[in-house]
């Protein structure tokens, strides 16, 4: 444990040290939870509740963890610092939970900053906002697991394309975040419920209104997707480490 | 002791056989030179040595731990520092010191230790609070050389050390290197045939994977009946490769 702590403790500093993570991981979501909700309040009709953008907007925020763990395991791999890590003794496991750790309680202060945000533009502060909170947890496992698979299987371009650009407009546009998927039509709203990152907005929705309706199936998809990601990442990385 | 000990060592990529059938035997404290052309099957033998790379028939004893059964145990006593510079390059040299040591066990007293130490052995003052990727290559190369024995390795590869240094960082490290001699076994792979014959006690001669000649700079040559040790090397892998 004290091993992947250590590791842990590099890729915090990795992270925080990138000027890349405060902006995208910090100051992003913020943009565009005050953005979106300026324009709803110039607009005669409500375009956004906040109630509703603030959950969205969070997981939205979640996206970039994706690109921050493959970036960082496709630098590594890009290196040869990585070959010296895989000839000490810290484990597969180890290397996972080093990259894991360090991005949880920073996705933790992503949400915190969103919701907090949100608070002056109308949000009314309760304890469902620490539930809300709280509930972005199996979503952020799951991005964070999909950018490590990411970084263990590509180099950090494409790392860059898939998780950067592709990754941020899908999780936005199939989750319902700011739009109501319904809008679209019946058959995109089912093929979006086939992904997690409805399920993962919804949860938080769900957690900020105090609703129980569907958050048992919500919380299901979401950890599901989390755990087959989490495992495939292993495999990934593990199969990374063999070939050097 | 033998501190290596390699049995029919084997490994191909595909149909290129990279090391065919080594038997290698370091004792321990020596400094062991790998000599070969590119693609002589260095690299492949010191990744195997190091459990990074699987073999696909034999086994090795390191310190007499099986690299194929005991990989924890002999991860724990060997370290390296590969061909490439291997930095963390957003950390300090100080960190990355810091964090070897703690990933190979050391408490954090420990590892401030090693790395205070090694700071001053390999003249790190002034850089050890800088971030390694802004570091000249020499210095980076230093630093990857010094976060390889902040561990305290029983067994150290040095994979090319001096590949990029001019020719007064290659000395210092030569004369670091020397300092080490007997406090732990080293094997090092290089292209220069006089940093093999300065720093060796023994020298390998790899040709197409295969152990071709061992022995000592001038046993070398008196088996090739050469005057240079470069000349005996041309002669040595010459002959493999017209077989």
């Amino acid at each position: 444990m004290k091993r992947t702590m250590a590791f842990a403790g590099r890729n915090v500093r990795e992270l925080l040290r990138d000027p890349l993570t405060i902006g995208f991981g910090a100051a992003f979501p913020i943009l565009l939870l005050l953005l979106l909700t300026f324009i709803s309040r110039n607009t005669p009709t409500e375009l956004f509740n906040i109630e509703s953008l603030t959950p969205g907007i969070a997981v939205f925020g979640l996206s970039f963890f994706s690109l921050f763990s493959g970036m960082l395991v496709a630098k590594d791999r890009s290196t040869s610092f990585l070959m010296r890590l895989f000839a000490s003794p810290l484990t597969a496991g180890g290397f996972i939970a080093g990259y894991t750790l360090p991005l949880l309680p920073l996705s933790l202060l992503q949400a915190i900053l969103c919701y907090a945000a949100a608070l002056p533009l109308g949000l009314p502060f309760s304890a469902s906002v620490f539930r809300a909170i709280l509930a972005i947890l199996p979503a952020a496992v799951l991005f964070i697991a999909l950018g490590l698979f990411a970084g263990s299987l590509l180099n950090d371009k494409q790392v860059g394309g898939l998780c950067g650009a592709l990754l941020t407009n899908v999780s936005v546009i199939c989750s319902g975040a700011w739009f109501p998927i319904d809008l679209v039509g019946k058959g995109f709203r089912t093929f979006c419920y086939c992904l997690p990152f409805a399920h993962a907005v919804d949860l938080g929705r769900n957690a900020l209104s105090g609703s129980t309706d569907g958050t048992g199936l919500h919380l299901l998809v979401v950890c599901g997707y989390a755990l087959v990601l989490s495992v495939l990442a292993v495999l990934a990385f593990r199969r990374a480490a063999k070939r050097g | 002791m033998k501190a290596i000990q390699t049995t029919e060592l084997c490994r191909s990529f595909g149909d290129v056989r990279a090391v065919d059938h080594l038997d290698l035997s370091v004792e321990s404290g020596e400094i062991y030179a790998l000599l070969g052309v590119n693609g002589a099957g260095k690299t492949t033998t010191i990744r195997m040595l190091s459990c990074l790379l699987p073999p696909d028939s034999g086994d090795a004893l390191l310190m007499g731990h099986s690299i194929l059964r005991e990989s924890a145990a002999v991860k724990q006593i060997i370290n390296l520092s590969p061909q490439e510079t291997a930095v963390a390059r957003n950390l300090t040299a100080r960190e990355n010191l810091l964090l070897i040591a703690q990933i190979y066990g050391f408490s954090m007293s420990e590892a401030a230790a090693r790395a205070d130490e090694l700071v001053d052995a390999l003249e790190l003052h002034d850089v050890v609070s800088r971030r390694a990727g802004t570091l000249s290559g020499g210095y980076q190369r230093r630093l990857s050389i010094a976060m390889a024995l902040v561990s305290h390795p029983q067994i150290l590869f040095l994979d090319e050390p001096t590949l990029g240094l001019d020719v007064l960082a290659r000395r210092a490290l030569w004369s670091f290197i020397e300092t080490l001699r007997g406090k732990m076994t080293m094997i090092l792979t290089t292209h220069a045939m006089d940093e093999a014959e300065a720093l060796s006690d023994r020298i390998g001669v790899l040709a197409n994977g295969r152990l071709r000649a061992c022995g000592t700079a001038q046993e070398l040559k008196t088996l090739a009946q050469a005057d240079s040790l470069e000349d005996a090397f041309v002669k040595l892998v010459s002959k493999e490769a017209s077989r």
